[in-house]
């Protein structure tokens, strides 16, 4: 990971554990992956694979009784993991940015969108209130909202979804964090709008020097726009690389099963493939390899052995056979 | 917001005159006022001079017309047990009941928000879990119980406390306070806590459960994501969310302190118009009777309409007005 530049989010072996009557459940499992700066990191995975967990995680707004369990989070080369309620407070929106999925509830009904922008700027910049609305103006335009002076009273409700999206955007951008996580962004949004939203944001994060973790289940947003994917399963990372790496070429046995059920890798000609059977609930993990159940070329070791860690096949899939199985 | 505002003040009038027809009818329908007012030495010209005095011997609707020309010049006749105008009478005793229901309004609006938001944000603490188990037996109890056990305790053991009246008054011309003096204020204590207790309790288990709702709204959690103060959080973003629904059962349990007023006032002989009504009731002294009815009526329709107008004030999605509305 040398050739990155300058790492912006570094997470090391970590979990996340829910205690429950049954026992503990693990929705994130010995998760490690690295943002450099200015880069886009798709996170993929079915509904339940922790996707969103592992975000929350690294904002640090888990809702109990989920916590922290092992591992690190390393952001600019300091650690935030282990950092108290304040101090984590002090890092949200000021260092650390989050978009979430519906803009439609996501922005407080009552006050105008400058108020909440202003509330934002000088809870983290040194700036007086005039400079703040300035900035708040600023950040409006930026993100591409028409007349940004004369809409800065406005109510969330006066505007469409979409842009709502955009002062969202601007709203999580506007202390210009180094990192931005964005749970599925353009899921609740018009398909017309989706593009847009990514193209901003894509914009923002190349004009910043921003890293982004993308959320989402859009094989064509990552693409599109990311530099590297992460594909979850079951709380486990199962594959990581270079985008055109892995949706060309996909070394775990579950990539490929996603890939051939997306419309973008199956090409048109093909037809499409569901991976059989479900992801397994976390209070029933098979034991073994979490996919094994599912997978087309599991052997006996993957039954009773979890599956390895990611430096078997050179950081790109935790997989006892992906190379065997590599076309 | 002009339309609904004279919409409403329509139905409020309307309210206003068929409760006007309900207490005006009492004058044909509940016993006999003459015969109460003359003792058992009368004359039959003396029956007819009282008749004509009080207007009885008119015909049904000039009666009717003559009580709302009446009432709207504040002028409700003349009291069959006092012999006085009954806008003396009421206009007396007013300041005493409206302080009372003041002072039970204010505390329980302060508490019960304050306890409700409290209750909210602790909801797992054991201090949260006393104060709501207390408020049960709050809304359990009767009134006249509450106000029993107070006085055995403040008034009768401790003795700390007036148990009855309303202490030394000042008389400002146009309103006489108990609050401006040392004795006023203590005996004002015990009748407030009794007459607002069960609001209290209402607001606050209210405020709790709408701020439990509001705590898990995304607006929330990106206020969060914002790195906002927890104080912002609750007080800025959370608590003005619950305001609407609040302020609704807020301005109904206003009427209904000033109606059930009667009841406390009893219990601690406070010489408001709740007492003046009891007494009224017990002497028919009809156009007492009505006054009040008319009076509490009128109360309760203009709390309503200034309800209604604090929606328009917390809610921007309520003001019609399309100005600086669009895309
Ligand atoms: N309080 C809880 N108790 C038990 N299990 C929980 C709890 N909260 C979350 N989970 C589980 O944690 C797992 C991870 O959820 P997460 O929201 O991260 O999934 P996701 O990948 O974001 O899915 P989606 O694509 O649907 O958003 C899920 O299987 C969910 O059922
Ligand atoms: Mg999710």
């Amino acid at each position: 990971m040398n050739n990155m530049g300058e790492i912006v989010l570094s997470v090391r072996d970590f979990g996340v554990e829910i205690p429950t009557r049954q026992g503990i459940l693990r929705p994130v499992d010995g998760l490690s992956l690295d943002i450099a700066r200015g880069k886009i990191l798709g996170v993929v995975g079915e509904s339940g694979a922790g996707k969103s967990m592992t975000g929350n995680a690294v904002i640090g707004l888990l809702d109990p009784p989920a916590h922290v369990a092992g591992g690190e989070i390393w952001l600019n080369g300091k650690r935030i993991d282990n950092l108290n309620r304040e101090r984590m407070r002090k890092i949200r929106g000021k260092e650390i940015g989050m978009v979430f999925q519906d803009p439609l509830t996501s922005l407080n009904p009552l006050l105008p969108i400058g108020d909440q922008l202003v509330e934002t700027i000088m809870e983290h910049l040194p700036v007086d209130k005039k400079q703040a609305m300035e900035k708040a103006v600023a950040a409006l335009d930026e993100v591409g909202i028409p007349a940004a002076a004369q809409r800065i009273g406005s109510y969330p409700h006066e505007f469409s979804g979409g842009m709502r999206q955009r002062v969202v955007i601007a709203l999580a951008l506007c202390a210009e964090p180094s990192l931005v996580i964005a749970d599925e962004p353009t899921t609740a949004l018009d398909v017309s709008v989706q593009a847009q939203i990514i193209s901003l944001l894509k914009r923002m994060c190349k004009e910043r020097g921003t890293a982004i973790m993308l959320i989402t289940h859009d094989m064509g947003v990552i693409a599109e726009t990311a530099d590297e994917v992460a594909v979850m399963y079951a709380g486990r990372m199962v594959e990581l690389g270079p985008v055109r790496d892995v949706l060309t070429s996909p070394t775990h046995p579950y990539t490929q099963g996603l890939m051939a059920s997306t419309p973008l890798a199956a090409k048109g000609n093909k037809r499409l493939n569901q991976i059989e059977g479900a992801m397994p609930r976390l209070d029933n993990l098979p034991q073994g390899c979490a996919f094994h159940p599912r997978c087309s070329i599991a052997k006996d070791k993957c039954k009773i052995n979890p599956a390895p860690g990611m430096d078997l096949n050179e950081g790109r899939a935790a997989c006892w056979f992906a190379d065997g199985t590599k076309q | 917001m002009l339309a609904f505002t004279i919409r409403r003040a329509f139905q409020s009038l309307i309210v206003l005159l068929v409760v006007g027809l309900v207490a005006f009818s009492m004058f044909n329908f509940v016993g006999d006022p003459v015969d109460n007012m003359l003792g058992q030495e009368r004359t039959g010209a003396d029956i007819e001079r009282l008749r004509t005095q009080l207007g009885l011997d008119q015909p049904f609707p000039v009666q009717y017309y003559r009580f709302l020309e009446g009432a709207v010049q504040g002028n409700f006749g003349i009291s069959y047990r006092q012999g006085r105008p009954v806008s003396d009478v009421i206009s007396e005793r007013i300041a005493a009941t409206l302080e009372l229901a003041m002072v039970s309004a204010i505390l329980a609006i302060v508490f019960g928000v304050a306890l409700g938001v409290f209750t909210a944000i602790r909801r797992n603490g054991w201090a949260a879990n006393i104060i709501m188990s207390l408020s049960l037996i709050g809304v359990s109890l009767p009134t006249f119980l509450i106000g029993i056990l107070l006085i055995y305790l403040f008034a009768v053991e401790l003795g700390w406390l007036p148990s009855f009246g309303r202490g030394e008054t000042v008389d400002l011309g146009w309103w006489r306070t108990g609050l401006l003096t040392e004795s006023g204020r203590k005996a004002i204590i015990l009748p407030a806590i009794t007459l607002g207790l069960y609001q209290m309790t209402l607001i606050m288990r209210l405020v709790r459960s709408e701020m439990l709702e509001v705590l898990r709204q995304d607006y929330i959690r990106f206020a969060r994501a914002r790195g906002l103060k927890d104080r912002s959080v609750y007080f800025r973003h959370a608590l003005k969310n619950t305001l609407v629904p609040v302020i609704t059962v807020t301005g109904m349990q206003l009427g209904s302190i000033i109606a059930f007023a009667i009841i406390t006032e009893t219990v601690f002989q406070w010489p408001g118009v709740g007492l003046l009504f009891i007494n009224a009731i017990r002497f028919v002294d009809i156009p007492v009777m009505a006054a009040y009815l008319m009076l509490i009526s009128v109360m309760f329709v203009s709390i309503n309409l200034v309800v209604d107008l604090l929606y328009f004030a917390i809610d921007p999605r309520l003001r019609a007005d399309r100005s600086g509305s669009g895309k």
